[in-house]
């Protein structure tokens, strides 16, 4: 911060600036929305601040897909001391996915929202929207360790707030609300706990200092434990298997657009952090060799395939069902991870963006159903297929994406992993993905059958739903078949990003560093 | 009701001013002394809240109305975020308050600390009035009807 310096200062342009812009644009929205307080401009700015994020996080993503990084100083100040914006493959990547979804929900939520909500509570609900889509994208986009909690609390706070939106048509949507705080909070606690440790072993916050100065600590029981909190606070974020307890409720009761954005969004975030923590903060060398993850995380993966799609085979309730899908599919995203290759990681964050899309026009067709026919009950939605050929045709798209078929996006992420259990050597993997392939098709046969081979219920009413829903789920569901065939934005950007993540500490340096193991002497 | 509470409702009425006083002064002499746009907003809060202990919720929202504590919430964010916006069209990074004064970046950042904290007492003093409001207007419980 030098004072009257000789040489002019030159003038950062828009382009300088795109790193914050990604979150300030959201930020700056939310209490703008609440300041003017009108129902119809609340969704317009919250609509136009998602598109402007989406054209944000291309631009970043189109900047970084040759495996560089932007860093963006806030406030001027340098890294370490200041706060870092560090924008890469692996993070522009999900910021698309995030930024994509935004702009893909909001139209569809002003329908559905009207519907589900009371037109007085609309102007905050866009605003905690708003809340929730600024704190995700800042989760991803920043390079310091304590921003991370911050806007992982900013996020996480206001989706509780819109699951509990979800109590004009179930009152149970608090309960399940409830639930989430209690349980998000021990997660963030966990992980603000984790990162306090680290502050203590290297006293700094910035990831990437963070990083070169854990080099050789791998003995270090303050590390050790700083890893363990990251790791089970992220593991609630991310709802790991067996700490997946809140995602069935909070999905099921909140609002549809709502669980849209979440199941699309929010879990996806926090696998980025525990990428970001267990590849670039932590050496992977650390997280494997030293801690013994792939005995832990590899059999919860698999757990997590198998009995949970197990326990979707057995719902009653459509959007519920897919809510153990979901756990499922996590499944799949942490078993890349724990294969520790190039291929794994690949798979992984693949994964992280083709079930994010697939995910998003399965739960749009649910809220499409729900509108017209109260809910999702299987008993209650029996032959709205044939009413509604539109929604059922994308429920179709979406479970195939889920199941894997060829041709669609779903198909690629599990190639790849199949790709990288064999390259593993771990044949046997590769079946069990296979083999809990097939409870998909068994969880979603049954929905089909039951959308399709029954006459409607006439309770129901019996109309496609309107344009503003059908048009992103179509988006949503046709993403699911074009990133199905034509991978090269995807599994490039997952290439980069895994190649940038597998390089440990120097994917993330301040200075190019020799990329030193650590602890291995002990 | 009126008669009632002479001591406490004439010590109140002297103190609320002195209080907001104090929290300005807290406000405006946090760079040189303890204090700052948290604790401002804390102690401004308290002034409207101790007025509402004392004469009812309803004679402190004929003063304050929870619209407006509400819109004074997303106030101060704005005037926060707005400072660092102000910074972006100066050309520089966003918050680098140095760019409000480039020949004398120290008293730049005097001046911009001053803004964003002003934001933050804004905020502050309305999130807890907020609060105080939600939890002394709470509705009664939910009856068995209703669920």
């Amino acid at each position: 911060m030098a004072t009257a310096s000789e040489t002019p200062h030159i003038a950062l342009t828009l382009r300088d600036h795109l790193p914050i812009l990604q979150v300030l644009v959201p930020l700056c929205t939310a209490p703008l929305i609440v300041l003017l307080g009108d129902r119809r401009i609340a969704w317009g700015l919250a609509f136009l601040a998602a598109v402007l994020s989406l054209v944000v996080s291309f631009l970043l993503l189109m900047q970084v897909m040759d495996g560089s990084f932007i860093s963006y100083h806030l406030g001027g100040w340098a890294p370490p001391i200041g706060i870092e914006y560090r924008i890469d493959a692996a993070n522009a990547f999900v910021l698309l996915l995030i930024s994509l979804t935004a702009t893909l929900v909001l139209p569809f939520a002003l329908r559905s929202v009207a519907d589900e909500i009371p037109a007085r509570s609309h102007t905050l609900f866009y605003a905690c929207f708003t809340l929730v889509l600024t704190g995700l994208l800042g989760v991803v986009a920043t390079g310091d360790a304590f921003n991370v909690f911050v806007f992982l609390e900013i996020s996480s706070l206001a989706t509780y707030v819109l699951v509990s939106q979800g109590l004009y048509r179930d009152k149970r949507a608090l309960s399940a609300a409830y639930d989430y705080l209690i349980m998000g909070t021990i997660g963030a606690t966990f992980f603000v706990i984790g990162i306090g440790f680290l502050y203590m072993t290297t006293g700094t916050l910035n990831m990437a200092d963070m990083a070169e100065r854990l080099v050789g600590q791998g003995d270090n029981r303050t590390v050790q434990a700083a890893f363990a909190f990251i790791v089970v606070g992220m593991g609630l974020k991310v709802a790991i298997y067996p700490l997946h307890l809140w995602l069935p409720a909070a999905y099921n009761y909140a609002p549809s657009a709502v669980t849209v954005f979440l199941a699309a969004t929010s879990t996806k975030a926090a696998m980025y952090v525990l990428l970001r923590f267990m590849f670039s903060v932590f050496q992977p060398e650390f997280v494997f060799d030293t801690n013994l993850l792939l005995w832990i995380l590899a059999p919860f993966a698999l757990l997590a395939m198998f009995a949970a799609s197990l326990i979707a085979v057995f719902q009653t309730n459509f959007k519920r069902m897919l809510a153990y899908s979901s756990i499922a599919q996590i499944g799949y995203m942490l078993l890349g991870i724990s294969l520790f290759s190039v291929t794994g990681l690949s798979a992984t964050m693949v994964h992280l963006f083709n079930h994010g899309i697939t995910k998003a026009a399965l739960f749009m067709a649910v809220g499409a159903l729900v509108l017209r026919s109260g809910n999702t009950f299987y008993d209650r939605i029996e032959g709205m297929g044939r009413v509604m050929p539109l929604t059922g045709a994308a429920v179709v798209l979406g479970g195939l994406s889920l199941i894997g078929v060829p041709g669609t996006a779903g198909f690629i992420s599990k190639w790849v992993l199949v790709q990288a259990a064999f390259e593993a050597d771990l044949w046997w993997v590769a079946l069990l993905i296979v083999a809990s392939s097939l409870l998909a098709v068994i969880y979603m046969w049954r929905v089909i059958e039951v959308l399709y081979l029954h006459t409607p219920h006439p309770e129901a009413i019996h109309k496609e739903a309107p344009l503003s829903m059908v048009i992103p789920m179509w988006i949503a569901a046709g993403a699911c078949v074009w990133f199905g065939i034509d991978t090269s934005l995807t599994m490039g950007a997952a290439n980069t990003a895994a190649i940038g993540l597998m390089g440990g500490t120097d994917g993330m340096a301040l200075t190019p560093t020799v990329g030193g193991l650590l602890g291995t002497g002990h | 009701m009126k008669e009632h509470h002479l001591i406490l409702r004439v010590v109140t009425k002297s103190l609320v001013g002195t209080i907001i006083l104090f929290a300005f002064y807290v406000q405006f002499h946090g760079d040189f002394s303890p204090g700052g746009g948290f604790q401002a907003g804390v102690i401004m809060a308290v002034a409207f809240i101790l007025y509402g202990i004392v004469f009812g919720l309803h004679e402190v929202q004929r003063v304050l109305p929870a619209w407006v504590v509400h819109k004074l919430v997303a106030l101060g964010v704005l005037v926060y975020a707005g400072t660092g916006i102000w910074n972006m069209f100066l050309g520089y990074e966003f918050l680098h308050y140095g760019s409000f004064t480039p020949d004398h970046m120290s008293h730049g950042q005097h001046s911009g600390i001053l803004y964003v904290e002003a934001g933050v007492g804004i905020t502050v003093t309305g999130v807890m009035v907020a609060i105080y409001y939600a939890f002394a207007g709470r509705t009664p419980r939910l009856g068995n009807d209703d669920w």
